[in-house]
């Protein structure tokens, strides 16, 4: 989908093209023309700067999660069960 | 430092057992899968003993491999799943934009601190539920993008895709996982999720 423009030549970026530049802009640098946008944009969309926060607090929790994940306690507490262990060392032993 | 820690390998599974479980089950969110690799390293890294060079931790050599593995696993399940063009058909009447694309039900919002309402070990079991809505391809690429870490570089050779092909991924996964989120998180109870 093109955006449209107004008078000035400005895009309109509609929330849909926002929400994809959001996420791209986790990925990669925006072209200047789309970062300034997507600000403008974000300043008078309260749901478009609200996906933005959400999105990257998700990934904030994620990393943090992660990190802690590979800590010696970890947060998941899952463990190998017994039969897999087993299945470990005698796979071992036998090489 | 002194000499780096070096388990004999009959130890191996008591030692590293289970944090290379946890390290693989984070990532492929599948218990035999994830057993499956954990065996995979252990017998690669007895294979492959003389390429320990001691400059890391043993464990780190061996999340080295597992990580590896997890690729290996991730490009097959690319090979094995993939559409003919790539991506499952957009299913429409799912789209939270009208048609002139703006939000038809906007974001909630979460509230002043909600990293708070984020307990860590229930986040972890949302998140993987919210991941297993998704096709394996846009699940796997967000797990290697946010968990793993990966560039996008390196994601499309693991999924096979173009960069432009990786970014409609991505933000399909992010759309589909902060909805989900919110939904289980800050609407249960209230009745309003659906």
């Amino acid at each position: 989908m093109v955006p449209a423009r107004n008078r000035k030549g400005i895009m309109m970026l509609s929330c849909k093209d926002v929400t994809q530049l959001i996420s791209r802009s986790m990925d990669t640098s925006l072209p200047v023309g789309k970062r300034i946008g997507v600000r403008i944009h974000l300043l008078i969309c309260r749901f478009c700067a609200r996906y933005e926060k959400q999105l990257l607090l998700i990934r904030e929790t994620v990393r943090s999660i992660v990190a802690e994940e590979e800590t010696p306690e970890g947060v998941s507490k899952e463990l190998l069960s017994e039969d897999a262990r087993g299945r470990i060392r005698q796979s071992l032993r036998s090489r | 430092m002194g000499y780096p820690e070096r388990v004999d390998p009959s130890d191996w599974v008591d030692r590293y057992g289970d944090y290379l479980f946890r390290y693989a089950l984070l990532r492929l969110r599948d218990r035999s899968a994830a057993e499956d690799l954990v065996q995979e390293t252990f017998l690669a890294a007895l294979k492959n003993r003389e390429t320990f060079s001691g400059g890391s931790s043993e464990a780190t050599w061996l999340v080295g491999i597992l990580k590896h593995k997890i690729a290996d696993h991730f490009r097959r399940q690319a090979r094995e799943g993939s559409l003919p063009d790539g991506d499952p058909p957009d299913r429409s009447g799912d789209s939270p934009f009208n048609a002139a694309g703006r939000w038809q039900s906007g974001p909630v919002d979460w509230g002043a601190n909600p990293a708070d309402l984020f307990r860590q070990k229930e986040f972890l079991d949302q998140l993987a539920e919210c991941l297993s809505d998704l096709s394996p391809n846009h699940a796997n690429a967000f797990t290697l993008r946010e968990i793993e870490g990966l560039s996008t570089g390196e994601i499309c050779k693991v999924l096979n895709v173009t960069e432009t092909n990786l970014w409609v991924i991505l933000h399909r996964a992010r759309m589909h996982l902060r909805r989900c989120l919110e939904t289980r998180w800050f609407l249960r109870g209230t009745g309003k999720g659906s």
